[in-house]
């Protein structure tokens, strides 16, 4: 039995699709092919479709667990499932893997049909509004002609803010959860670090590593420790670790000595297991781009004047990657355009992965706001 | 009126039923301070009136959120920065005035984003407190729940000191309902009424 509340056993899927896709960059992909989950099912009128975008460590997998590893539990599980605050008996949910991704979808680490060979360095870089073109697709794919909602936090927050500009049409409420108009200097820097890392580890290779059997995994973990620094609060690191040692005094030498250490190197271990780097390097500066202000000449009010949907933007107190204040942006910049716009300021200590947390007064947030969108595709 | 149309929540608050009254039909709105979002809910409902609440308390956003209401967690103190001139028909304040710290900058920024303020306020002048702080207490009663320590309220006033912000702050009062248990008051309003609503905008200046 599963435990209450989950969707139970997930099956990934994959959908290709061969229609070519002009990326941001200029460069064209010719064919892909796309990991999605789905919970719940589309009711007749094809109202009830909800999308969930994931930020940069995650995947399609969203909620639920597989049957042949039950420890698997999708990443916003604790959200999604039935009676939840997504709730998958009202909602049909779907997950998918970005393209430039490494669990599923075609990304560097994929076979390039023209070469035969993997893509590696050749893999181009995409962008936020490359990820959705190609959702879109998707979405095309399984019959879905508008959602009743996108949401994700962080970067898959920043997708559903594109979503509400680029595909006004399709979507009837964007949340956003953990988000920012755009990257800080500092946000890029944090970024660059990590990067550097993984492009300079002897076995990136250029990004030409898959042939030759290894993987940069000291970049990787390097980078992992950076990006964990900064999804988490001082506060939250003082009250988890503190200057605890993993065992009673000073060794005097390199080893782990103290607990926020052993926890930074057995993350960065867990990560450099099962991410690509190639995909690292893409999602930050997919990231680093993502700044829908730009082609307005950096007035967010005129990038989001297309967008017609309703919107639930939420931000988390101790969050110093994407504090409130960038939030706040966003806001004004929906009030600008006179959308419908919902804004809540949550005092949460988890830092920037307060959005992947089980807080109450978040979560009753989110149950409110869906059950009301529930109420509005039940009579359309 | 139909008992539909007045929600449990409102039909408790005569002001918000006075307010209700003077807003038009389709008009843009920001309520401060709007507590569970009943008003604009109300007005949403009863009028087409769109708009925003703006509230700090996070039982009460999530309510507005559950009554379907544009809500901002916003802290009224750090201004209406967030929102253009002239972007609402009515900014509305009801049963806060007493309680800001800025009282002049509130009432300027309701007037610059906003074509018309409304506010609503415990009379001060009222009789009953005024017979209090006589006897020689800090009034404490339905209107002024609190005790003098730990009060919200810092800013106690009477419909008389209203009227003179105004007239000193170029504000020209368009409307005025005096209650008292949710009855109009018109005779002596400042000793007899204990709850004011009024309606104001920004007078024209001289040449």
């Amino acid at each position: 039995m599963p435990p209450e509340g989950s969707v139970g056993v997930v099956t990934a899927q994959q959908a290709r699709f061969e229609d070519p896709v002009a990326l941001q960059s200029g460069a064209r992909l010719y064919g892909y092919e796309l990991a999605f989950e789905t919970y719940g099912s589309l009711n007749a009128a094809r109202s009830n479709a909800v999308l969930v975008c994931h930020a940069l460590n995650a995947s399609h997998h969203v909620a639920g667990f597989y049957a042949d590893n039950p420890a698997d539990v999708g990443w916003w599980d604790n959200l999604i499932g039935p009676g939840k605050p997504v709730d998958t008996d009202r909602f049909f949910v779907i997950g998918v893997n970005n393209i430039g991704g490494c669990h599923g979808s075609t990304g560097p680490a994929s076979i390039n049909s023209s070469t035969g060979q993997p893509w590696g360095a050749d893999f181009p870089l995409v962008t936020v509004e490359d990820w959705v073109e190609v959702q879109a697709r998707l979405a095309t794919y399984l019959g879905i002609e508008r959602f009743a909602a996108v949401m994700g936090g962080s970067l898959g927050a920043m997708q559903a803010m594109q979503w509400a500009i680029s595909q006004p049409r399709r979507v009837a409420h964007a949340v956003v959860i953990a988000a920012a108009p755009k990257l800080s200097a500092q946000n890029i820097a944090f970024n660059e670090v990590a990067r550097q890392a993984i492009t300079t580890d002897p076995d990136f290779y250029g990004g030409n590593y898959y042939s030759r059997g290894v993987v940069p995994k000291r970049g990787l973990r390097i980078a992992r420790m950076i990006g964990h620094i900064t999804y988490l609060s001082d506060d939250a690191m003082a009250e988890k670790f503190g200057r605890g040692l993993r065992e009673g005094g000073f060794k005097f030498n390199f080893d782990v000595e103290f607990q926020i250490e052993s926890y930074l190197r057995y993350q960065a271990d867990k990560f450099a297991e099962h991410f690509d780097a190639n995909t690292y390097l893409r999602i930050t500066k997919a990231l680093d781009y993502f700044d829908p202000a730009a082609a307005r000449g950096g007035d967010l009010s005129a990038a989001l004047e297309p967008a017609s949907a309703k919107f639930l933007v939420v931000s988390f107190t101790s969050d110093w990657r994407f504090s409130p204040a960038r939030s706040r942006e966003i806001v004004k910049a929906l009030l600008d355009n006179r959308l419908r716009v919902s804004y809540a300021e949550i005092d949460a200590p988890h830092g920037h992965d307060a959005f992947l947390m089980d807080d109450a007064r978040y979560h009753n947030l989110i149950r409110a706001y869906f059950r009301n969108i529930a109420r509005e595709v039940s009579v359309q | 009126m139909m008992p539909s149309a007045t929600p449990a929540s409102l039909s408790a608050r005569p002001d918000f039923l006075a307010i209700a009254k003077w807003i038009r039909s389709e008009a843009k709105v920001l309520d401060l301070g709007c507590g569970d979002g009943s008003l604009l809910r109300h007005l949403n409902e009863a009028r087409g009136v769109t708009g925003y609440g703006m509230e700090i308390d996070d039982a009460n956003v999530l309510a507005c959120v559950g009554n379907g209401v544009n809500v901002l967690q916003y802290d009224l103190e750090s201004g209406l920065s967030g929102f253009e001139n002239g972007s609402f028909d009515y900014v509305i304040l009801s049963q806060t005035l007493q309680a800001i710290r800025h009282t002049e900058r509130i009432v300027n920024e309701m007037l610059r984003v906003g074509r018309e303020g409304i506010v609503t306020f415990p009379n001060f002048g009222y009789w009953r407190p005024r017979l209090q702080v006589l006897t020689g207490n800090m009034p404490v009663s339905k209107a002024l729940p609190y005790e003098w320590y730990d009060t919200p309220n810092i800013h106690l006033f009477t419909i008389d000191d209203f009227e003179q912000f105004c007239a000193k702050h170029g504000i020209r009062i368009l409307e005025r309902n005096v209650m008292v248990d949710g009855r109009p008051v018109r005779w002596m309003p400042n000793l007899r009424g204990s709850l004011a609503v009024y309606r104001f905008d920004r007078a024209a200046r001289a040449a």
